[in-house]
């Protein structure tokens, strides 16, 4: 048997290399001029496809085999076969001495490690912030929000905006840009209500393109693509660091930060708007003949999602000193919309790792610079056929009655 | 009044572009309820194939309008099979998962093949050769209306009718259309819905292709990152019409190609794209299905 389905998987993937290699062959080998006129030919491509997708599909049609098997075990098993992995992580007794060992490493890092990782630490954690707003839009209350983007780029300009042209400061603007941020979200909440599923996906997406576009055409407002330069970083009280020393103290902001959006989403999941939000996600129609307002919780949704994008934004522009509107493209959207998903929807740890995981990965991966993006479309692509509800699945709070005692 | 005129057939040009790309994601959508984020990157894929061909073709000597064809004939293959294996790895796998996650593996499929793209060929615009002759008759309407312009209007009219045949008369088409309705009961009367699936792909990404060659051979060049905002344009017209509407779709393309195109000529051309997404946000505001689309109400 088992032979068999070796020889079968073998054959089959031959067939996906040789189809693929047909496929790419014209991309691949061919390069053209038509100006000059000339063309260069790169047969060895086609070897190296041969050869490459050969392996590829063979450890493809392996992990499907897996797959496969694993779904017939769940289906006979019945009842919710947690992974390994999240059973691991979300057992206490792991959990618990995890935390404080993670609390360690994260404060003593910007004195063990250098600026330079500390920098590329601090981008992780804002996306960690903006992966757990997004959350509480598409994870909790399954609103697909594919413009959340635009909420960062309104702190971010926020920040910016005042301070150059009123030099206010941090601190001064940070909860400005709060309470700005979840003022958009409204705003954007409001002619959405109506609308469900991709409807609201694409009318998110016009209003996040829309936000930059106004960004990069309105020269008088927001100094158009060449954007903002001479950003304050964080001072306090009066106190200007270096910039080393400001690294430093943005990062424990950030870690401040990070820690408060943790602790303020795990508490809302479990609060009677979180459990609104999961109703909502999971049917709108019994979630509304269940006395649940609809609008205030979807309007809530968005102005919490975008709240902490907002922050986010401000932080970020102290953080580089420099903002243009090509840092809140849709590809920023899509990223952190995959650490949503790829982390597991709903699942606050789950967010955080997928965070670490997708902005650490590229960072370090410099080394292969030019085909990272390539493997970060590939790994989204496998993680979602091989685990489509992420690698940490969310745990719903189950209450347990005790028949004893009643 | 020329002003006007040249406008008027701008955006029939560009929209009925608009229309070949909207009608792929239209019919996956009507199908399996998938955005299929990597159309663009499909009909990005064809305008490529299309300067290989007329790259190689030129180099051989070959006569303008037969290089035109062929390339036009190869694009369209090519991309047709670049959509079925799309299908069969990124989307195929996740059928039954939760709605979020064939979207997810959409957008990775779409960077996936950007960067394919950017790699094997070249980050850099390319020149793409000016495939479409201008035809001499043509002469007295140059200052609106050109050639290309007139060519891009006539074949996406023919290959729209023809799909439209397609779906009303062959055997296919009653099945793309019973498997649009209702999938288990297509399958129930027999309708081999993995086939269906597979061909809709496979139509989509080839008129996909059509408007990719026609395009660059217009605007004259092309790089790996014009199927993004092309696939988001495309998939706003297609919400325009209605999703799932073909007729919705060809709609939803004109009105959004002269929508840019007057906005542009007569507003301010700094400001393109947002009149699209303005338009859009307009429409779905106040029509929520869309153009042609129909209000169903939902079963509880």
């Amino acid at each position: 048997m088992a032979a068999l389905t070796i020889a079968t998987n073998l054959k089959k993937s031959a067939i996906a290399a040789l189809w693929l290699a047909f496929l790419t062959m014209p991309v691949m080998v061919i390069r053209v001029d038509t100006v000059e006129n000339t063309i260069v030919w790169r047969w060895m491509h086609l070897v190296y496809m041969l050869g490459g997708s050969f392996v590829l599909a063979l450890i493809w049609h392996f992990m499907m085999d897996r797959r496969d098997r694993g779904a017939a075990v769940r289906e006979s098993a019945d009842g919710e076969a947690e992974g390994r992995l999240s059973r691991f992580v979300n057992n206490p007794r792991v959990l618990k001495p995890m935390l404080a060992f993670g609390f360690i490493v994260a404060a003593a890092f910007p004195w063990v490690f250098s600026m330079y990782q500390t920098n590329i630490l601090i981008s992780a954690l804002i996306y960690v912030v903006l992966g757990l707003g997004l959350n509480i839009t598409v994870g909790l209350a399954g609103l697909l929000d594919l413009g959340y983007v635009a909420f960062y780029a309104v702190g971010a300009y926020a920040y910016a905006l005042l301070n150059h042209h009123f030099h206010l400061g941090f601190w001064t603007v940070l909860p400005m840009a709060a309470i700005l941020g979840s003022f958009f979200g409204i705003l954007l909440g409001f002619p959405v209500l109506r609308l469900r599923g991709d409807y609201l996906a694409i009318v998110t997406l016009g209003f996040g393109q829309i936000v930059k576009l106004v960004l990069e055409n309105w020269n008088d407002f927001s100094y158009g693509p060449s954007g903002i330069s001479n950003i304050s970083r964080p001072g306090l009280f009066g106190i200007n660091y270096s910039v080393e020393n400001a690294t430093t103290y943005i990062y424990y902001i950030m870690l401040g930060l990070v820690i408060l959006a943790i602790v303020t989403t795990a508490r809302l999941k479990d609060s009677r708007v979180g459990r609104a939000w999961l109703a909502l996600r999971e049917d709108e129609i019994a979630c509304q003949a269940m006395g649940i307002d609809n609008t205030r919780a979807k309007l809530m949704a968005f102005s919490l999602g975008a709240t902490l994008a907002a922050t986010m934004g401000a932080v970020f522009a102290a953080k580089t000193t420099f903002i243009n509107p090509a840092s809140f493209t849709f590809m920023e959207s899509a990223m952190i919309l995959a650490i949503v998903v790829l982390g597991g929807m709903g699942s606050v740890l789950g967010v955080i790792l997928g965070a670490f995981l997708l902005i650490l990965l590229p960072e370090y991966m410099r080394a292969f610079s030019e085909y990272r993006m390539l493997l970060f479309g590939a790994t989204m692509i496998v993680v979602m056929v091989f685990r489509p509800e992420g690698l940490i699945k969310a745990r719903r709070k189950v209450y347990k009655i005790n028949t004893e005692t009643l | 009044m020329e002003y006007f005129l040249q406008l008027f057939f701008s955006g029939l040009s560009k929209g009925s572009v608009y229309a070949l790309i909207a009608l792929g994601y239209t019919m996956v959508y009507g199908i399996i309820e998938l955005i299929n984020f990597a159309h663009g990157e499909i009909y990005m894929i064809g305008a490529f194939m299309g300067l290989i061909v007329a790259g190689v073709l030129t180099s051989l000597g070959w006569p303008a309008l037969s290089i035109l064809a062929l390339a036009l004939v190869v694009a369209v293959l090519y991309s047709a099979a670049y959509g079925y294996t799309v299908e069969k790895i990124a989307y195929k796998p996740l059928r039954g998962a939760q709605r979020l996650a064939p979207l997810i593996s959409a957008i990775g499929m779409s960077i996936l093949l950007q960067n394919y793209i950017m790699l094997a060929q070249t980050p850099d615009f390319l020149p793409f050769p000016h495939l479409i002759p201008d035809l001499s008759f043509m002469e007295p309407y140059r200052s609106y209306l050109g050639t290309s312009d007139l060519f891009i209007v006539v074949t996406s009219l023919v290959t729209m009718v023809a799909l439209t045949l397609f779906i009303k008369f062959t055997r296919m088409g009653k099945a793309m259309r019973a498997t649009a309705q209702n999938r288990k009961m297509a399958m129930l009367v027999g309708v081999n819905v993995d086939q269906v699936i597979s061909m809709t792909f496979i139509i989509g990404s080839g008129l996909a292709a059509v408007g990719g060659v026609l395009i660059a051979s217009h605007i004259g060049q092309i790089n790996f990152y014009i199927g993004f905002i092309a696939g988001i344009k495309a998939f706003t017209a297609a919400v325009l019409g209605g999703i799932g509407s073909i007729p919705g779709a060809m709609l939803g393309g004109l009105v959004l190609g002269w929508t840019e195109s007057f906005a542009t000529g007569y507003v301010s051309s700094d400001y393109e794209d947002v009149f699209a997404f303005c338009l859009l946000v307009l429409i779905l505001i106040f029509r929520p299905a869309g153009l042609l689309g129909k209000q169903r109400a939902q079963k509880v």
